[in-house]
């Protein structure tokens, strides 16, 4: 499988998909020195984000999530690549400033959490590879 | 999008790293909101200010774009830090958190950027005319300059207003564009709208019904006879909170309401309405009331004068925070303002309020005129609330 979606930020990654079909709020709804999601009743919660590729429609919430997302990225536990079906403004700078790649507009219920996956920022590429 | 050579060298980095990475995130910005290209602006407030907000990360992204050559192009503020800069121990904050908040600043300051922190830049000379295109963060500041002053400018994030700093433009998308500033629902207001808080109240109710189906709505407001300054201001500040209104139009008060045609779709404010949101933000009483804060939105001159004419002489019995620009500041010290109120006691909280202030646990009850005041005290600090007209807030102080 592989889709062609839209370029957010550059940059390669291969890794397991982390997928959830709900939005995701980087200010207070991640912890910031863990990656683990911590909003309450979020299907990812009690997850970590760290080393995914981290799979999600779009975000939402407060614009300081995308210092979060570089808080991570310095902690050495951001994801590794993230994917969205439509990118929104804090995730775009979120990645844009960490220096994460990012690709939009792909149709996100075909992948699913363990698929082992290659975002490719520049080529604007998603790869399933088993 | 079509970038002119200029900022074709800078997203290639011609122009230092910080002018890069800038354009980097206006170019995808651009891109995902369908811009054509970009547009000049004329000048700049950043959010994201309180190390509160920001944290360590927040200030290594400032840090590292100081240290890439990053610098304001365009005239740029800042919003409220965390802090009075100057006075910051009489508002208890700790040395730890003073430090941190004086790198932020001085971060900015390497960048040019003017280091006054409010939310009312436009009470202080940075007061954008007609039809000028800004790219502003502030939600109440937005909200004010497109609609009040008739300005555009996109609700900013902190480092996306930080980029149009360090390169001068902004994507021109959203309501930069006439077409998006059209009014979607005519509000009819048949509400008695006399005080700062009766504009609040409306802002409130107004922005609690403009989202319909996940769609927010640009209301074109009617019944509004007369409005000031200071109460346009904390309508703004309100319908932001509330309703994340980023323009509105008032017939007979504000400049395009002229040039646009009242929708057909129509929903009418009654004096229940207001009077349903006065309870909702009044369940502290009197004696629970150990917080009185004015200035959200930050005060103007007027509001300053008021205060001292009704604190001369008199002794407060309760924390009382005036918060306001540092500009404003000096005036009143000019004035003979504000040794009037530090004499009663109360404390000017200047460069910063009580929504971005570390306050939480610190308080129990908060009694102010602003609406948007009152839903961070309940929302993140979790206080109680009292809203009343200006002069019985000041009054509330002195029970």
């Amino acid at each position: 499988m592989k889709f062609q979606g839209r370029k957010i930020y550059r940059g390669r990654a291969e890794g397991e998909a982390l997928v959830t079909s709900m939005r995701i709020s980087f200010y207070g709804g991640v912890d910031p020195e863990s990656g683990v999601i911590v909003e309450k009743g979020h299907e990812l919660e009690g997850q970590s984000v760290s080393g995914k590729v981290l799979t999600f429609p779009t975000g939402k919430g407060s614009t300081v999530g995308s210092y979060t997302l570089y808080r991570l990225k310095m902690g050495g536990m951001a994801p590794l690549a993230i994917i969205n079906a439509e990118c929104e403004t804090i995730t775009a700078v979120g990645c844009i400033i960490s220096e994460i790649p990012c690709v939009d507009k792909i149709p996100i219920e075909q992948l699913k959490t363990g698929m082992r996956v290659v975002v490719d920022g520049e080529q604007a590429t998603v790869k399933v590879v088993d | 999008m079509k970038l002119t050579t200029e900022e074709k060298d800078m997203l290639e980095g011609k122009q230092g790293k910080a002018a890069q990475k800038a354009m980097e995130i206006l170019e995808t910005l651009g891109s995902i909101f369908g811009a054509e290209r970009m547009i000049p602006v004329t000048s700049v407030q950043i959010s994201g200010v309180s190390y509160a907000n920001l944290g360590e990360a927040g200030l290594k992204f400032l840090t590292e774009m100081a240290d890439g050559d990053g610098r304001a192009r365009v005239l740029t503020t800042l919003n409220p830090a965390g802090m009075d800069v100057d006075n910051w121990q009489a508002m208890g904050i700790s040395e730890e958190f003073a430090y941190n908040q004086k790198r932020v600043l001085d971060a900015f300051a390497r960048m040019n950027v003017i280091t006054t922190c409010s939310c009312t830049p436009y009470l202080f000379g940075v007061s954008p005319h007609y039809g000028e295109h800004i790219a502003w963060a502030e939600s109440s500041a937005v909200c004010y300059a497109n609609s009040v002053l008739g300005a555009r400018t996109n609700r900013e994030g902190g480092p996306s207003a930080l980029a149009a700093a360090l390169t001068g433009v902004t994507p021109a998308y959203g309501y930069h564009l006439a077409e998006n500033r059209q009014p979607a629902v005519t509000v009819e207001v048949k509400g008695r709208m006399v005080e700062n808080n009766d504009f609040g109240l409306l802002g409130r109710v107004i922005g609690e019904k403009l989202t319909v189906q996940g769609q927010k709505l640009t209301p074109y407001i009617t019944g509004i006879e007369q409005a000031s300054v200071e109460q346009l201001k904390s309508f703004c500040a309100s319908i932001a909170t509330y309703g994340g209104t980023a323009i509105f139009h008032m017939a007979g008060i504000t400049p395009e309401a002229a040039q646009v045609s009242p929708p057909k779709q129509a929903i009418t404010i009654t004096q229940d309405d207001i009077d349903e949101a006065n309870r909702l933000m009044n369940d502290a009483v009197s004696e629970e009331v150990d917080f009185v804060s004015l200035g959200c939105p930050h005060l103007s001159i007027k509001e300053i004068a008021r205060i001292a004419e009704l604190l001369k002489g008199k002794k407060v019995t309760k924390e009382f925070w005036i918060t306001t620009a540092r500009p404003t500041k000096q005036i009143a010290d000019m004035m003979g303002y504000s040794q009037i109120i530090e004499e009663s006691g109360a404390k000017f909280a200047t460069d910063t309020c009580c929504v971005v202030s570390p306050i939480k646990g610190r308080f129990k009850a908060l009694a102010t005129d602003s609406a948007k005041a009152c839903y961070y005290a309940y929302a993140k600090n979790k206080f109680k609330t009292m809203i009343k007209p200006f002069d019985e807030v000041v009054a509330e102080a002195l029970k």
